[in-house]
Parts: structure tokens; sequence; C-alpha cells
């Protein structure tokens, strides 16, 4: 399977409110709550770095849970994400 | 089930963050309309860098939702430069404007910076009423063509319709207009004081038998009997609620850098030309005086049998002379919809039959307690 990169839009507004990211799509206004799991992800977004590697060296260091099993909630989270333009993903690296 | 944006709004009470802050960016307006409460001239609004300073401590401070507004915010010739930087601090970026300035590079210019709203205040489908309130010719001309450029670009606009005496008749027309651009239409029939306190402007607003009409129209406020049916008994939820977001979640900063805790509530808390916002928000003396404010520390409202039901705008109270006094703005409101007299219209009727004037009207008693 070939990695997935992801990187943080720019079509977003988005602050942090404690442990919780709020971001908000500016394309269709769709608001998101990111969790502690979905921040750590969202931060590490930097459109160079393999998803496959930011689920095993910041979510499965930090969260009690498989690797495997947090690459598939991972993938599906970011693909949301991506379906409101919220987040970027493709297969090679993004700008 | 809360919303999530109900969730956030407790998640920044609890944590004392200023979610949503209004910016006026200028009191210049290139309309002057009958029933506006600024005073349009310059008399030293911030700079840009000023401006973008602000911002950087409101992204420092948590706030998510920012309304840029004036007076007209496209007076400034500086206004896109302050934009894309609020944009850049990753806002949520409301924006108020006549929208009589928007063409289509401007109306570019508000999609590429991905502003989430633009609310534009229309007040007749009849540019002979429209204008005469703007007292600028040929402004609802532009005005929606202003809409038309923004609407084209996909941002979402929403028409503001200020409800008052020259406009009554046309709220029907307004609503029909901003369908057919394909904009949301919003009403409002509050005409609100001068920010000086001076209050001549309230005779054009709607009162007595026309907010009647107003509130028993389905178009208007939806399910009628729901809407003007007698309020619920109040509860200790009411009693230990707050009364408003202002200074829990919101505050308003003017053109000069002061501070407010709403856009209708000229308390001054600070000035960020002096202080840095974070101070005047956590530590102003008349901030956190507001926040203090609960249900039942208000000695006439606590009383009242709207306390759960009522619109009281704490600002207008102050502005009244007292902010955990009653606003008689919205105690006619809640008497209009539901024919229930309010504890501050039952008190004045008392005060009148001692002095011996027994036949005064419920609807004149607001306005004796507004002159």
């Amino acid at each position: 399977m070939s990695p997935l990169y992801i990187a943080r839009s720019n079509e977003i507004a988005a602050r942090q409110l404690g442990d919780e990211m709020i971001v908000m799509s500016t394309r269709d206004s769709t608001l998101f709550s990111l969790d502690s799991v979905g921040l750590v992800i969202w931060q590490a977004a930097d459109g160079r770095t393999p998803l496959e590697d930011i689920v095993k060296e910041k979510v499965c260091t930090e969260f009690e849970i498989t690797p495997e099993e947090a690459l598939k909630d991972a993938e599906s989270f970011v693909r949301e994400l991506a379906g409101h333009g919220i987040m970027r993903v493709s297969d090679k690296p993004l700008e | 089930m809360p919303t999530l944006i109900e969730e956030m709004n407790q998640r920044a009470i609890a944590l004392g963050v200023p979610l949503g802050v209004q910016l006026d960016v200028t009191y210049r307006c290139n309309e002057r309309c009958v029933h506006c409460y600024l005073d349009h001239d310059d008399h030293g609004e911030m700079t840009a860098a000023e401006i973008c300073d602000v911002l950087r401590q409101l992204a420092d401070a948590g706030t998510f939702f920012l309304t840029l507004s004036g007076g007209e915010v496209l007076m400034r010739m500086d206004f896109f430069d302050i934009l894309e930087y609020a944009r850049s601090l990753l806002f949520c970026v409301k924006i108020k404007t006549n929208a009589f300035m928007i063409r289509e590079k401007q109306a570019d210019r508000m999609r590429e910076l991905g502003v989430d709203s633009v609310q534009v205040s229309i007040y007749s489908h009849r540019a002979e009423v429209h204008d005469a309130i703007t007292k600028l010719p040929g402004s609802l001309k532009r005005s929606v063509a202003g809409i038309r450029f923004l609407q084209s670009r996909g941002l979402k606009v929403i028409v503001a319709n200020v409800l008052m005496r020259q406009n009554l008749a046309d709220y029907a027309g307004v609503k029909a207009l901003a369908q057919e651009l394909g904009a949301q239409w919003t009403i409002d029939p509050t005409i609100t004081p001068m920010m000086d306190g001076d209050r001549s402007i309230l005779g054009l607003g709607i009162g007595g038998e026309e907010l009647k009409q107003v509130f028993r129209n389905g178009d208007l406020v939806g399910n009628v009997e729901e809407f003007c049916a007698p309020p619920r008994p109040v509860d200790d939820g009411d009693l230990d609620g707050l009364p408003c977001s202002a200074s829990h979640t919101f505050c308003y900063i003017s053109p000069y850098g002061d501070v407010f805790p709403c856009v209708q509530f000229p308390l001054p808390t600070g000035n960020v030309r002096k202080q840095k916002f974070l101070e005047i928000w956590r530590h102003s003396k008349q901030m956190n005086d507001v926040r203090s404010i609960r249900g039942r520390d208000l000695p006439v409202c606590s009383t009242c049998s709207h306390l759960g039901s009522c619109t009281r705008c704490p600002g207008l109270a102050y502005m009244e002379g007292n902010m955990r006094g009653p606003s008689s703005l919205d105690c006619e409101k809640s008497f209009t919809r539901t024919g229930i007299p309010s504890a501050n219209m039952l008190a004045k009727k008392r005060q009148l039959e001692a002095q011996g004037n027994p036949e005064v009207a419920w609807t004149q008693l607001v306005h004796i307690q507004l002159s």
C-alpha cells in the first residue's frame, strides 16, 4: 500500500480551545472539534510525513491503541476532513 | 443533546475565552442611516498596524469568531490588508457591510480569503424607501449589485432587515428580494440609542400595535402560538443563568481601541492602545462586574415572570441607567408577545397610580420609562 501524505488546508478557520481544536471549513462552514488524538494528527500534518509514521510515532506512543487499528481510524478521520476541504490527502508529498 | 456550538460556548465560558469579538475598523460611513447610533467622524481610529497587533492578541486569547464591522469597513483603504492578516491567523471572519462598494474585485478577494459570511443591511426592496433611510441616492441598487457579486462567488450573504416605522410595510418585499438573490434574511425590530446616550432615534422604532403585528406574523416569527405563549415558570436555571454572552464569551472593540462588553453596551472597560487585551478581558473591574451578574442579582427582573424567556439586553439596561435594571424595550417585547406585563411595568403602574394617574395604558408605560 502506498503511503498517505496529509496537510492542513488553507480553506479553514481554526483555534485551539483547551485540549481540543475547533476547525471550520470556509468552503461549507462545517465545524469540527478535534479531540486529543485528532489534534495530534492535525498538528503533525506537514505534508511530508506519511500518515503511517504519524500514527506510529505520535499516536501509538501517546495512546493505548494498536498501529493497525490506529491507522485505520486515522485514514477514515483524514478522509472525512478531506471531504470538507479541511485536510489535503495525497499519495505523494504535499507542498 | 447540545450542538457543537453550544459545547464550544460552554467550554469557552469555563476557560474564560473570548470566543467571539466584534471589531469595528472604522466609524466612517458612506451612508447616513436615520437610525444609526454612531458618530461617523474619525476621532483617531487605529492604524492597520495597531489593528493587526490587536488581532494577534485576540488569536492568542483564543478568539475564533471575528466580526469586522463599522461604519462601513470598505471606507478603509487598508481593509483588505487587515482582512488578509486576520485570515492568516485563522479567524472565522464575518463581515458587516452595506455592500455599496463591493464590485467584482472586492467579492473575488473576500472569496479568496475565505470569509465565512457577509451581512448586508437592506431596509426595503423599494429604492425610494431604502435610499431615504440611508440618505444615499442609488444605495439600494449598488447594495443589491454588491450582493449579487458576493453570491456569484459562492459567499454566504445574510440580508439584515432592521424594522422601523419607515419600512414596516416592506419586510415581505425584502424577504422576497433576499430569496431571489439566494441570500439568507433576518429581521430585527430593535433601534438602539446613540453611543453618546442620545435617545432621540428611539422614536423611529416600532412599538405597540405595529410590534404586535410583527409578533403575530408567522412568516416573521415562525410558530406564532409558541412564540407568543405565556412564559414558563421561572426556575433556578434562570436565576443562576447568565444574562447573555457579553463579557463571558464575547466583547466589542471600537475603532479607537476601546473595549466594551458588547456592541450595544457602552461601558468602558479599557483600551488596547494602553493595555494588553487579555489584561482588560481578565482583570478589568467593569468586565468582571458584568461577568458576575446572574438572573437572581437583577432586583426587578428576578421577580418577573418573563425572566426565563425575556430577551433582556444588559447593554440597553445600562443605557437606561442600570445594567442590573430592566431594559424597557425588552419589557415591551415580552409584553407585546404574551400580553402579560413585566415586573418593571407593574411597578411603574403602581407608582403612577400612587401619583394619581390610574388610567395609563400598559403600552404607554414603556414609553414613559424611556422618555
